[in-house]
């Protein structure tokens, strides 16, 4: 209860950081901002099923296309405004997510990993077939538009879209990792954590593996969806070549340099995968693959438990009951 | 504050006195000495094989710079990497535009990656000029004014290909075998733009999809309707299987085939040299490991350029061909630009290009826009399989666009 002024504090100087660049940033920074809080979210939906419940997944990208196209779909076929497509991209990706938990119980470890690729890997295909090439537009893909921002805000704050974007951006991610985070520290977290370190045990102590693990994949699948749907409507473009496998092991790196098992690593883990990649283009041209790497390896080497463990290192050593 | 004011006034009197370098100096992207051009490649990723593109453009750049630039500017050249990803080319086109303020953009390549900021581009009117890819929906100056492909587009082809099917048969009937999706797509419309009413009557169509075993059916299917012409838009492995089809089950249709599948290597080895005797096909550019450009004044200027500017480049890859062409058709619209590279004035001179020669296109071949034709290479040259190689034969013919 003491701890309760401070973090009281910590959540104001946070909510500051995340404002501030609305009037601190430029157009194109303030996008790409956007884009890393998308990816943040994307890799807070990985973290919940592959570090929180240990089952390792290749596959985000598939939930995180299922999402941008059912948004897409909607908005543009339907004519749907975007944030009524936001609960629909979310239930859709959760059912999917929940139909690709059930091998999963069958299947563990680096057969799981297999399975969720394959799923990677037929998506973006699926999406161009014919056969549904009339609601997703094929390879051409479908273009949609930015919400404008209503007249009553524009009139007590001038907001441009791009400002408007990152604002609607920030408020669902937000609300994600705060469901994400009571999620985690409740009683459902620790028997996701404790079907991770011990399923015997958890199975002894009376938990339902089978639901954690497929609870875990839809929620984890829902979360990134609605991370898709963010990206579709930030990009005003989803075409299939958007969400190739690459994309699935971008999130996967994300968590892995955020930190395994961690909300705020999260965070981080989608700011590095946005940014990184054009710090390594600045430096060399000619081989930007390899900087990046580089750079990869030399995180993994200064920071082996993600950027979070650092963060936890710090603190622990600040902490007055420092261990 | 009297003196900011002051200071103001007379700054705006200076500036209003001078209207010339008051222009210059709001065009984004050009000060006095630089104009500032932005690109997005694959540098990175499964495609980054076109890279060699942008090292192409950058070299034709520099050599334009060692010889004092145009309009008394030098040109720097910005690259950047999207890995083929449509959302980094949105990305990375903003940061073109909004951060780096180029004046223009030129060459990026890909589809799917231009079709992301094909409206952002469009919006905010810049100029997004000669896209290294051959899809059709480029060439829209009432809907996109700002954009403009460079390449002869798959719809062009088909359309070359039925205007000489009408010259040499006024009375055939075509069978047009095209693949299930946007590439193949093409292909119809270019028939039916120079048939227009005819193209019932005289048209018979079968489709395959890009995941059937083969495509045996349609041709057999094909040959049931009696016609003598058979054109072609299928990938490689399907254009081998038609090739060998048709001959074996006796069809001899006067036969044409995309040039997207007439590698010799990948399909007509494949399908059976001999089998494929007759086939036509077309192309724009020259082939430099063709004997006949050996001594050809165009292709020695590239070879020159490409000694002392890309001494490491690979002389066999046509991509090098290709980058040539649209650099210099770049440099073209740059000077017709005299000293004004505003945006509209760049996009005014890429709309009116008087019909010119490139090194590296066939001779004949013109490089040409008008305010309502963005088709900037409409013609093609037809040629035939001997047996051992592509024989070009014929007049330039052009596309209906």
């Amino acid at each position: 209860m003491n701890a309760s002024p401070a973090r009281f504090l910590l959540v104001v100087v946070g909510l500051a950081a995340a404002l501030a660049p609305l009037w601190a940033l430029e157009s194109f920074h303030l996008f790409q901002l956007t884009l890393a809080v998308i990816m943040s979210l994307a890799v807070l939906g990985l973290n919940i099923v592959t570090g929180y419940n240990g089952q390792i997944s290749l596959g985000h990208g598939a939930f995180f296309a299922i999402g941008a196209y059912v948004t897409s779909i909607l908005m543009v076929q339907a004519d749907w405004s975007f944030y009524a497509t936001l609960p629909f991209a979310a239930a859709i990706c959760g059912m999917v997510g929940y139909a690709v938990g059930l091998p999963a119980l069958r299947l563990g470890g680096l057969y799981l990993a297999l399975v969720t690729f394959s799923l990677a890997v037929a998506v973006p295909q699926l999406l161009k077939h014919k056969a549904l090439e009339a609601w997703t537009g094929g390879v051409q893909g479908l273009f949609l538009m930015k919400p404008d921002p209503p007249r009553w805000l524009t009139s007590l704050l001038p907001l441009n879209a791009d400002q408007y974007m990152y604002l609607n951006v920030l408020i669902v991610s937000g609300i994600c990792f705060l469901l994400a985070w009571n999620l985690i520290r409740g009683r459902i977290g620790r028997a996701l954590m404790a079907t991770r370190d011990h399923p015997t045990a958890a199975e002894a102590m009376g938990m339902d593996i089978a639901a954690l693990k497929t609870g875990a994949f839809a929620v984890s699948a829902m979360i990134t969806g609605v991370a898709g749907a963010l990206s579709a409507v930030a990009v005003e473009f989803v075409a299939p070549d958007s969400f190739t496998f690459l994309l699935s092991i971008t999130f996967f790196v994300g968590m892995v340099v955020g930190g395994v098992a961690s909300i705020l690593g999260s965070i981080f883990g989608g700011l590095f995968v946005l940014f990184v990649p054009n710090i390594a283009e600045s430096i060399s041209r000619a081989a930007p693959g390899v900087i990046y790497g580089m750079i990869l390896i030399v995180f993994l080497f200064v920071l082996p438990e993600g950027f979070a463990g650092l963060v936890r290192r710090i603190l622990a050593r600040l902490s007055p009951r420092g261990n | 504050m009297t003196i900011s004011r002051r200071l103001l006034l007379a700054g705006s009197a200076g500036a209003l006195a001078a209207p010339n370098i008051a222009a210059a100096q709001e065009a984004p992207g050009v000060t006095a000495t630089e104009i500032h051009i932005g690109s997005t490649n694959a540098l990175s990723g499964p495609v980054s094989s076109y890279s060699v593109i942008s090292r192409c453009l950058e070299a034709m750049f520099k050599r334009l710079n060692d010889a004092g630039g145009v309009g008394g500017r030098r040109v720097k050249f910005t690259v950047y990497d999207d890995a083929y990803q449509p959302p980094r080319t949105l990305e990375q086109t903003r940061r073109l535009v909004e951060r780096d303020r180029v004046a223009f953009l030129f060459n990026q390549l890909g589809t799917p990656t231009n079709s992301a900021v094909h409206r952002y581009v469009n919006q905010r009117s810049v100029p997004h000029l000669f896209l290294a890819t051959g899809a059709d929906k480029w060439a829209n100056p009432r809907e996109f004014p700002w954009t403009m492909g460079w390449q002869p587009s798959y719809r062009v082809e088909a359309q070359i290909y039925t205007k000489y099917v009408l010259e040499q048969r006024p009375n055939a009937k075509i069978a047009l075998l095209y693949q299930n999706d946007d590439f193949g797509r093409d292909y119809l419309h270019g028939v039916q733009d120079v048939l227009k009413d005819r193209f019932r009557s005289m048209v018979v169509t079968a489709t395959n999809e890009a995941t059937d075993p083969t495509i045996d059916s349609q041709i057999v299917q094909l040959q049931a309707t009696g016609a003598d012409v058979l054109i072609c838009g299928v990938v490689p492995r399907f254009a081998a299987q038609a090739i060998r089809r048709v001959h074996d089950i006796g069809w001899r249709p006067m036969m044409f085939m995309t040039n997207v599948s007439v590698s010799v290597g990948v399909v007509m080895q494949p399908a059976g040299v001999e089998k494929g005797v007759g086939l036509i096909t077309s192309d724009y550019r020259k082939d430099q490991s063709d004997p006949a450009w050996a001594q050809d004044a165009g292709m020695n200027e590239w070879r020159d350029f490409m000694r002392r500017y890309v001494p490491d480049g690979d002389l066999g890859d046509n991509n090098y061909t290709y980058g040539y062409g649209a650099g210099t058709t770049m440099i073209q619209v740059l000077r017709q630009c005299g000293n004004d590279f505003s945006r509209e004035n760049v996009m005014n001179q890429a709309r009116n290009i008087k019909p010119m020669d490139v090194a590296t296109l066939l001779p004949g071949i013109k490089v040409q826009t008008q305010p309502d034709n963005y088709n900037v290479i409409r013609q093609m040259q037809l040629q035939r399989w001997n047996g051992q190689s592509w024989e070009r034969f014929g007049n330039v013919i052009e596309g209906a666009g």
